[in-house]
């Protein structure tokens, strides 16, 4: 793991630079844990002050440090991504190497429950859990709603890896020397597909975040919970752009665009070192 | 042909199991709110002076009928499908009583309007950059625009749109950032609404260009530069066919196909960013609907959105999958 890391930083520019944007975000995160002020605490300091030397990205509406509101509500739109990523990543694992590693009958099955998955439009679907749960949506629920709705994709790619698996020597012998299919699966099978479900985590995380930044904006999650959707959507609601409090905004988006920035730029090299075609381009460039 | 036939039918049976799957869902979940539609309805007509107990039993009958909350649950499970199946899904709460497939129907040609050109024009943009930067890999003005879309790939939809929102809206007010149509317009059709109508479309489509042509063009590049070292192509460019003609009908042809195959898995996802690009800017499609159906506590409406959006995407995904084989010689009947 250590030397993959080490050869990416080396040869690749992109993860460099991926590499330093999730650095900075992770900065902010650890930061957040400083933070003077609690989370939903308002009309702590005085309104709509400017970017300065006190307060350095400026105040909100609400008397609101927009720095440390963005630390935190930061801290919790990552967490949030972290969570769906794993959750979703166990179900994308057990089904796409359980489909390619059976076969027959159980992948038929497992890949038509995917591709369903895959075309249902998800956001209508987000919106209808929001307008059932109404209170009770809280984050946990939502992790778990996206997880179940996040994991097709995925699911596919590893099913693929594992196919061509399943026709290597080494499975045969696993097999003749009398191992579970759980346990050549777990063993065997799953050290192959990591550096994919590495990749994947970053797209999976992309999308994720993607979700909460909108369900919040339109508040249709937990409204107390600052996330960076939250954030637009109390400066929204006190029409910050319009009466020209734009740091309320700019901060927010800024620091939506640096995540995604960094997740996109860690995927795309992790996929390129996963084609061992485009590393050999690199390596021969 | 008959191989043919069989595909056609094994993709009809994978649309019919998404077209089960979404309804079944979304009908245990709207059935397991708090919100009971009817008393909803009966609170906002006795605020209206209605009060006779007598009348308001009645009221309530009647309106349980007409939402189809009779009988057991499997009961109206059943009932779900057989209204879906004949398009009867019940009166509006918000705009009692005008059915609801009567509102959808009204935002429908939008969103279809606004998802079909902003689809064909990112879908073909990105592959033809793609194709193009995959084959003249040293141009430094492909590198360049590559690069710009590569970069707007991951940003989510609604901040692009809010971006474009600010900059069209507040530092350079061009263009119309909300609505269809100018408010007042006179809507015969008349040369100048179709020009009123497209202005309006230019942000919404904008945004959802720019954020989706970067994902054809990462796969279309990386498949024509695997397709180069083919030994065909080679032969090709050694026999002294011109370059744009290989480009043309020797590479961006089989290209393409998988490029087909990925339109129609990601039509969900295309359908999710035109629902959220239409409430950035206020446009009357569908995503307008369902964030207003949601303010209104409008149940029959929104339930009536979520099924109709699976089931319509699902429909879309089969058509682009039963007309892929045609653009593939190698139709893969499995």
């Amino acid at each position: 793991m250590f030397t993959i890391i080490r050869d990416l930083s080396r040869h690749n520019m992109e993860f460099l630079c991926g590499l330093l944007l999730f650095a900075v975000i992770v900065g902010l995160v650890i930061l957040s844990y400083f933070s003077p002020y609690g989370a939903s605490d308002i009309y702590l300091l005085p309104p709509d002050m400017p970017p300065d030397g006190e307060y350095w990205l400026g105040t909100t509406s609400r008397g609101q440090d927009v720095f440390w509101q963005l630390t935190t509500g930061l801290r919790n739109t990552l967490y949030f991504g972290i969570g769906v990523a794993i959750l979703s990543r166990i179900i994308s694992l057990v089904v796409g190497l359980v489909a390619g590693y059976a076969g027959g009958a159980v992948d038929r099955v497992l890949m038509a429950i995917n591709d369903s998955v895959m075309v249902i439009p998800q956001f209508p679907l987000l919106i209808l859990f929001y307008f059932v749960l109404k209170d009770s949506m809280t984050w946990t629920t939502l992790i778990v709603i996206m997880a179940l709705l996040g994991w097709s994709y995925d699911a596919r790619l590893i099913r693929s890896v594992a196919i061509g698996l399943k026709s290597r020597p080494f499975t045969t012998q696993s097999v003749y020397s009398g191992m579970t299919m759980r346990k050549i699966l777990v063993e065997e099978h799953l050290p192959y597909v990591l550096p994919i479900v590495f990749a994947t985590t970053m797209n999976n995380m992309i999308w994720s975040i993607g979700m909460e930044i909108t369900l919040s904006v339109l508040g249709f999650t937990d409204i107390e919970t600052p996330t960076m959707g939250m954030m637009i959507y109390w400066a929204n609601a006190h029409s910050a752009l319009i009466s020209g409090i734009w740091w309320w905004v700019a901060a927010p988006v800024a620091v939506i665009v640096i995540l995604f920035l960094a997740l996109f730029l860690l995927s795309m090299s992790m996929n390129e070192y996963n084609d061992p075609r485009s590393r050999l381009n690199r390596m021969g460039s | 042909m008959t191989s043919y036939l069989i595909f056609v039918l094994k993709r009809f049976g994978q649309f019919l199991l998404v077209v089960f799957l979404g309804v079944t869902i979304t009908f245990f979940v709207t059935h397991l709110t708090p919100i009971d539609p009817v008393e909803e309805s009966i609170g906002a007509i006795t605020q209206m002076g209605q009060s006779d107990p007598n009348a308001i039993e009645l009221m309530r009958k009647s309106l349980r009928e007409l939402y189809g909350l009779e009988g057991s649950i499997w009961q109206q499970y059943l009932n779900f499908w057989l209204r879906l199946a004949t398009g009867d899904l019940g009166p509006s709460l918000s705009a009692f009583p005008t059915p609801v497939s009567t509102i959808i129907l009204r935002s429908l040609p939008w969103t279809i309007g606004l998802m079909t050109v902003s689809t064909l024009i990112t879908f073909v943009l990105g592959n033809a950059i793609g194709a193009l930067a995959g084959y003249y890999r040293k141009n430094m003005v492909l590198k360049g625009v590559s690069l710009v879309f590569i970069a707007l790939l991951p940003i989510p939809y609604y901040i692009l749109a809010f971006v474009l929102l600010i900059v069209f809206g507040y530092l350079w007010p061009v263009l119309p950032i909300t609505g269809g149509y100018e408010m007042n317009a006179n809507l015969d059709l008349s040369f100048a609404l179709v020009l009123d109508i497209l202005e309006h479309s230019i942000l919404p489509a904008l945004s959802l260009i720019l954020v989706g042509a970067g994902s054809w063009l990462i796969g279309m590049r990386a498949l024509v530069s695997n397709i180069i070292t083919d030994d065909y192509v080679t032969f090709a460019e050694l026999g002294g066919v011109p370059k744009n003609k290989i480009l043309r009908s020797y590479i961006a042809r089989n290209a393409m196909v998988p490029q087909f195959t990925g339109l129609a898995m990601s039509l969900g996802a295309i359908f999710n960013g035109t629902v959220i690009t239409e409430i950035v800017f206020g446009y009357p499609g569908i995503g307008n609907l369902l964030i207003e159906a949601v303010h209104a506590g409008d149940y029959s409406l929104v339930l009536g959105l979520s099924a109709l959006s699976i089931v319509g995407v699902a429909a879309a995904v089969f058509i682009i999958d039963v007309l892929s084989p045609l653009i593939d010689p190698r139709i893969k009947v499995e």
